[in-house]
């Protein structure tokens, strides 16, 4: 499938955010975070900050932009259209949790049960993102049970890299905070971990055979394709820049994504306070950049069964 | 609505489409988008036309594929456009209700004026059978010809989609596919018409009939190892070798 970066940036931005807000939403009321208000713009302000950028960025792909309200209207059917509504009903409870935080300086009673909503609605968020890749049966690479936790705790992860780096900034106490940060990484790479090993096992579900009914008889080969130039289909669907590369891009993706900030956290809790602020931070920042990385291969590497007609001989 | 039909109707307007005639001269194609790019879906759009690197939307697009080996081994001409299927994923998947299944005919559509151009409902298709219309922002696809087969100002006879009337060979039947007893059922029945990626469960629509046996069997394995016939004594030239080859089945 070709990368299309707006839906790139969209899932690993949000994801961040919504990550980040789950964890805030779970842990303030909670009080295992400090309540100080400063760390509660701060940290809020990044979770929400992604959340939107990464709603906006979804908005440059589309033909038609202008006529995106319509995108609520088929919930019923759609995950697209669920995510969207979702994301969008998100946006009050948190809004009401960052008032208490923020505004009142609080985080439990209402505005807990708040902080709590907003997490649990983020949760449903990021998995109706997952839902969207996980339906699509053409796409055996999507279409399979590792998308939609890979897409949870990858949001979690992340979201956790930069609760840690905002703690640290705020002088709080390394090692307890990097806790989740560990907890959620290893989940995240053993998840991760398993997709690849399914996808390198997978076995091709349809074949030229399938695909054109003639199996019957013997091996189909395409002799001619019914077109000089490429077409939308053979652009969108047909992307192989990657699969060529994939394994050298997993690397990239893993050292960035989780050797890097692995190590990073580590080095958080035995060093000077700023030392270890500086380490999160990098380690955030790494990880940020391994997601998009992750993402854009999750594309590249996908392969759409309609590549059949044209001369693929798997999918 | 992007649900699908809860009572959908018994009718199922599709296409049967006969491997063993279709000769692969991309008529129906190339009708198909004379006349859609002046229908509902206008303008099938064409980016770069006269430039090194044209692309454009058609609606139907032959391929033409190689089945087997040796002398049971086929070349096959395959016509592919939109299936119509009765669990259309394209549909279900579309956030604004552009994309719907007609309840009275299973015609799928979509409406240019709901689609925000999300793309979604492409990725959706197994068939490739939607394209994305850069220039308009909206998706398009194969609308069974919607303005032609209910179309009173054409006189009876063409009142059948545009790639049907123009197939020299009649290769292309149109048809209600949910009536047991309809002509094209019959035909599927008869000739054994098949699915595309049965193994998806979109439930197609159209048919595939697969290409008759040749003569004297279709078992590749045995018939592969049969040796060229012999040249022609006379030496003969192309034709006479032709003929030859030809008699000698
Ligand atoms: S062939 Fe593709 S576009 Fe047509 S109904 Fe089936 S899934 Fe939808
Ligand atoms: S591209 Fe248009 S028709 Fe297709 S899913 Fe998106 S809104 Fe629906």
């Amino acid at each position: 499938m070709q990368p299309a970066y707006s839906v790139i940036f969209f899932t690993s931005a949000s994801g961040m955010g919504y990550g980040l807000l789950i964890l805030l939403g779970v842990l303030a009321p909670a009080e295992m975070i400090p309540d100080d208000r400063t760390f509660g713009l701060v940290s809020l302000g990044i979770a929400l900050g992604a959340v939107t950028f990464g709603l906006v960025s979804s908005m440059w792909h589309l033909g038609h932009p202008e006529r995106v309200l319509l995108a609520y209207t088929q919930w019923r059917s759609s995950w697209l259209s669920r995510e969207g509504v979702l994301a969008t009903v998100t946006y009050a409870p948190a809004g009401l949790f960052a008032i208490g935080w923020i505004g009142i300086g609080e985080v439990v009673g209402f505005w807990g049960v708040c902080g709590l909503a907003a997490a649990v609605l983020a949760g449903f968020t990021v998995y109706s993102t997952g839902m969207i890749y996980a339906s699509l049966r053409p796409i055996p690479a999507w279409c399979n049970r590792w998308v939609v936790p890979v897409y949870l705790s990858l949001a979690l992860f992340t979201g956790a890299l930069w609760l840690n780096a905002i703690r640290l900034l705020f002088g709080h106490p390394a090692a307890d905070a990097s806790l989740v940060v560990v907890a959620t990484l290893l989940l995240s790479v053993s998840l991760k971990w398993a997709y690849w090993r399914y996808l390198d096992g997978a076995r091709a579900g349809s074949t030229p055979e399938t695909a054109t009914g003639l199996g019957s008889i013997g091996k189909v080969r395409l002799l001619d394709p019914p077109r000089t130039q490429t077409t939308y289909v053979t652009q969108e669907m047909g992307y192989r820049v990657a699969r060529r590369h994939a394994a050298k891009l997993r690397r990239y993706a893993s050292v960035l994504l989780f050797a890097l900030p692995f190590v990073l956290t580590l080095a958080t809790v035995a060093t000077h306070p700023w030392i270890a602020a500086g380490a999160a931070v990098a380690a955030a920042l790494s990880g940020s950049v391994g997601v998009v990385v992750e993402r854009w291969l999750f594309f590249a590497e996908a392969k759409h069964v309609v590549t059949l007609y044209h001369g693929a001989e798997a999918a | 609505m992007t649900s699908l039909p809860r009572e959908p109707g018994p009718k199922k307007l599709g296409l049967v489409i006969d491997l063993d005639t279709c000769v692969g001269c991309h008529a129906c194609a190339v009708s198909c988008k004379e006349w859609n790019t002046g229908g509902v879906a206008a303008p099938l759009t064409d980016l770069d036309p006269y430039g090194a690197d044209p692309v454009g939307v058609w609606f139907n697009r032959v391929h033409a594929y190689e089945a087997g080996d040796g002398m049971g081994g086929r070349t096959v001409h395959f016509p592919r456009s939109c299936l119509h299927c009765d669990e259309p994923a394209c549909v279900s998947v579309c956030p604004t209700g552009a994309s719907y299944k007609r309840e009275d005919d299973g015609i799928v559509l979509v409406d240019e004026d709901l689609c925000i151009g999300c793309k979604l409902c492409s990725w959706a298709c197994p068939y490739g059978a939607r394209e994305y219309d850069g220039d308009a922002g909206v998706m398009k696809k194969c609308t069974l010809c919607i303005d032609r087969i209910y179309n009173e100002n054409l006189p009876e006879p063409e009142r059948v989609p545009a790639c049907v009337t123009a197939c020299p060979t009649s290769a292309r039947h149109f048809g209600d596919l949910g009536d047991p007893d309809s002509p094209v059922s019959r035909l599927v029945a008869e000739r054994g018409g098949r699915d595309l990626m049965p193994e998806l469960g979109y439930r197609p629509v159209n048919k595939y009939l697969p290409p008759r046996p040749t003569r004297g069997g279709t078992d590749s394995a045995e018939r592969g190892a049969d040796p060229l016939p012999p040249e022609p004594e006379s030496g003969g030239g192309r034709f006479l070798r032709w003929l030859d080859a030809t008699l000698s089945r």
